[in-house]
């Protein structure tokens, strides 16, 4: 059992080193920027993740700093997420940075830019899941669009100041609406006799959620779908995603896809289970069901017309967050835990995804599927990076999105959503046709010939052990959870309960 | 404070907290609509001190004070500085003219009334009676966001948006926890920067800061 000391320090630890990392960053000094001193922050998170894993199951949620920072199995789970991926996205960094150094696009000072939003953005996802009240979640999330802004806008060209000004526009009003919800359960909860410490304290709330006024928590809970599905990208307010995705340098495009998304959802799975309780389930379902099944025919059809890959990740990433939030909608401990391995599962194929994207944009200078041709024949590994993660995201076996979109759709048709469920598994088999149309176009055929006109054929392509080692590492890592969750089942079956525990 | 005088008070401050709203979509002058915005900030501000005063919250009213000087001072001032950098002063004809404009903010304004009455119902007073006024607010600020095309009057279509969830925060539960009021405030701040660097940076990429201009990246 942890002294109380103990759980202060483990609680604190994924917050301070990514916060001081960063502040590290912004101090003034001409040294060079080394990218591995940044891998302390993603090793903190995991390190905290991984003891809390051990204890947290067994011994129910721990509290650090009076009611500021709350570990239950969920927000530990989120923990693991961020922490993993984090590691791949910081590893990949120095490899990115020397590439853009290379092609002159990326001096000193923003180099060490790059470094210090990346930290900060850590900070702020950590206190997002581990906040204990709502209202501090809320700023967490907030903080994440000011901070991404300028990585997203980092290259200064046309379109990347579109897609920033984009990107921070919807997200900010997305982010606003969720606050005019926070809002109104603050004051139903207030109205139902709660003190103004525990109106907005999660375990409080959900607790005494019966009492709210369900007229008020309608509305509330309506706003907070929209908003922070905003940040999820799920429809009305996705427009940022696919263009913020594909202007930001290919690890924030990771770190975006795999973690922001994730997190800005689990805040609506803890509004559920207030909404649920005040409400019934049926609000929060149909709610759910439509906006997930909008999303993802939106995402089906513009994967079906798609001719950038960088955008084709991002509309890949609209589609897996739909299936998400079709699991959420189902709701039981089932659906739950399939919902958690799918967002890890998401998150490590999207990583080495966008990673493997990023490289190939550097070796080749475009966008445009049409004019990649023969990239395993280039590039042997980075290819096969790419297109292993692309087997991954269309749920193949052995890699973990077969399971849990099996388990979603299980959980499904076991809670009478036949029809939705139906839909759903069509609209994701023409997602599935576009993506491996599409990258079996940029992987296959002849590679490129050498530009002097012989015909020769270039020799191929070798990235360095430290580009291929995150791409390798992430892929590991999503096939062996498909295979078996091992330590992790009781945790993954705890956290399912406390959200979908009715 | 009688509470008569504090109902009339409370009320007139709502009122021209609404008014400043649709006055932004009547303007076309870039500087007169940071003017009324500034206008909007200070009747925000009243609307907390009344509350803190009758409720005698002290916190509150510190709040007030803090919220007028960001929303009446410190963003009005930003916004200014950066009409001034982007050297321009007028609207470009918007995507709904200004009669529709008026029209569609009559339309809302009913909507919030339909829309805010289970909430006034679970707590009637003064204060919650005027709600209605903050959500109004939200949707007129939304519209300004969709139909303005300068990169300025979008930001002021953001914050109008922004106030108007001050103002309901204030009149439903008179204003949230502290800690969550200066985390708003300061990313609210946070994001004006933001916004206005990048104003800047596509002044650079553009030439202009006409929002039309934004359509590279589509599918």
């Amino acid at each position: 059992m942890l002294n109380l000391f103990g759980v202060d320090l483990l609680l604190s630890l994924p917050l301070a080193v990514p916060a001081l990392t960063a502040a590290c960053y912004a101090l003034p000094g001409r040294r060079p920027v080394t990218g591995w001193a940044g891998m302390l922050s993603p090793a903190a998170i995991l390190t905290s993740a991984t003891t809390l894993a051990a204890t947290v199951p067994g011994h129910g949620p721990v509290r650090a700093w009076g009611h500021l920072l709350r570990a239950d199995a969920l927000a530990v789970w989120m923990l693991l997420v961020v922490g993993a991926i984090a590691t791949l996205a910081v590893a990949a960094g120095p490899a990115y940075l020397a590439g853009e150094r290379d092609a002159g696009t990326v001096g000193d000072i923003a180099a060490r830019r790059y470094c210090l939003l990346v930290h900060a953005f850590l900070t702020a996802m950590a206190l997002a899941v581990l906040a204990e009240n709502l209202g501090v979640l809320w700023v967490a999330v907030e903080a994440t669009t000011v901070v991404t802004a300028f990585l997203v806008g980092h290259r200064r060209t046309r379109a990347s100041v579109e897609a920033a000004w984009k990107y921070v526009v919807i997200c900010s009003v997305g982010i606003a609406l969720a606050f005019l919800g926070t809002v109104l359960l603050y004051y139903a909860a207030r109205q139902a006799g709660l003190s103004e410490a525990a109106a907005l304290d999660w375990p409080t709330l959900a607790a005494r959620a019966h009492q709210l006024d369900p007229d008020t928590t309608r509305l509330g809970f309506g706003l907070i779908v929209l908003g922070f599905g905003a940040k999820a990208g799920l429809v009305p307010l996705h427009a940022w995603l696919p263009d913020a995705h594909s202007q930001a340098p290919a690890p924030v495009s990771a770190l975006m896809s795999g973690v922001l998304l994730s997190v800005s959802f689990t805040a609506v799975l803890r509004y559920k289970v207030i909404a649920d309780a005040a409400l019934g389930t049926g609000f929060a379902r149909l709610l759910l069901t439509g906006t997930s099944l909008l999303t993802l025919a939106l995402a089906a059809g513009l994967l079906l017309a798609q001719r950038d890959y960088k955008r084709m990740l991002a509309y890949s990433s609209m589609e897996h967050m739909s299936l998400i939030a079709l699991g959420a909608a189902v709701g039981s401990p089932l659906a739950i835990a399939a919902v958690l391995l799918h967002i890890a599962g998401h998150g490590l194929a999207k990583t080495v995804a966008f990673c493997s994207a990023g490289q190939i944009l550097q070796l080749r200078r475009t966008t445009r599927i049409g004019r990649l041709r023969g990239l395993l024949g280039q590039a042997p590994t980075l290819g096969a990076a790419f297109g292993l993660a692309v087997v991954a995201l269309l749920g193949l076996p052995p890699f973990s999105l077969f399971a849990s979109e099996v388990g979603i759709a299980r959980a499904g048709f076991a809670a009478g959503l036949g029809v939705p469920i139906s839909a759903a598994l069509f609209l994701v088999l023409a997602a599935f046709a576009a993506l491996v149309l599409r990258s079996t176009r940029m992987l296959l055929g002849p590679p490129p010939t050498v530009p002097t006109g012989t015909g020769a054929v270039s020799p191929p392509v070798r990235i360095g052990a430290t580009a291929a080692a995150p791409l390798l590492l992430g892929l590991l890592a999503c096939a062996a959870l498909g295979i078996t969750t091992g330590p992790l089942t009781d945790l993954l079956h705890t956290a399912a309960t406390v959200i979908g525990g009715h | 404070m009688g509470t008569g005088l504090y109902t009339q008070l409370l009320d007139l401050a709502c009122g021209v907290f609404l008014i400043a709203a649709v006055l932004v979509l009547w303007y076309r002058e870039l500087s007169a609509i940071v003017r009324v915005f500034a206008m909007q900030g200070v009747a925000l501000g009243v609307i907390g001190l009344l509350l803190g005063l009758h409720e005698q919250r002290w916190g509150l009213v510190g709040i007030a004070v803090g919220v007028s000087v960001l929303r009446a001072g410190v963003l009005p001032y930003l916004m200014r500085r950066s009409l001034t950098a982007a050297g321009q002063t007028r609207e470009t004809q918007p995507l709904v003219n200004v009669a529709a404009s008026l029209l569609t903010a009559a339309a809302l304004t009913l909507l919030a009334y339909a829309a805010a009455q289970p909430l006034v119902q679970l707590a009637p007073s003064p204060a919650t009676r005027a709600l209605p006024v903050g959500l109004a607010v939200v949707l007129i600020g939304f519209f300004a966001l969709v139909t303005r095309r300068r990169a300025i009057s979008q930001i002021v279509g953001f914050l109008l948006l922004d106030n108007g969830i001050t103002a309901s925060a204030f009149l439903a539960t008179s204003g949230v926890p502290l800690i969550v009021e200066l985390g708003v405030a300061f990313d609210l701040l946070l994001a004006v920067l933001v916004l206005q660097l990048l104003t800047l940076r596509m002044r650079t990429a553009f030439g202009d800061t006409d929002l039309d201009d934004l359509r590279e990246l589509h599918d």
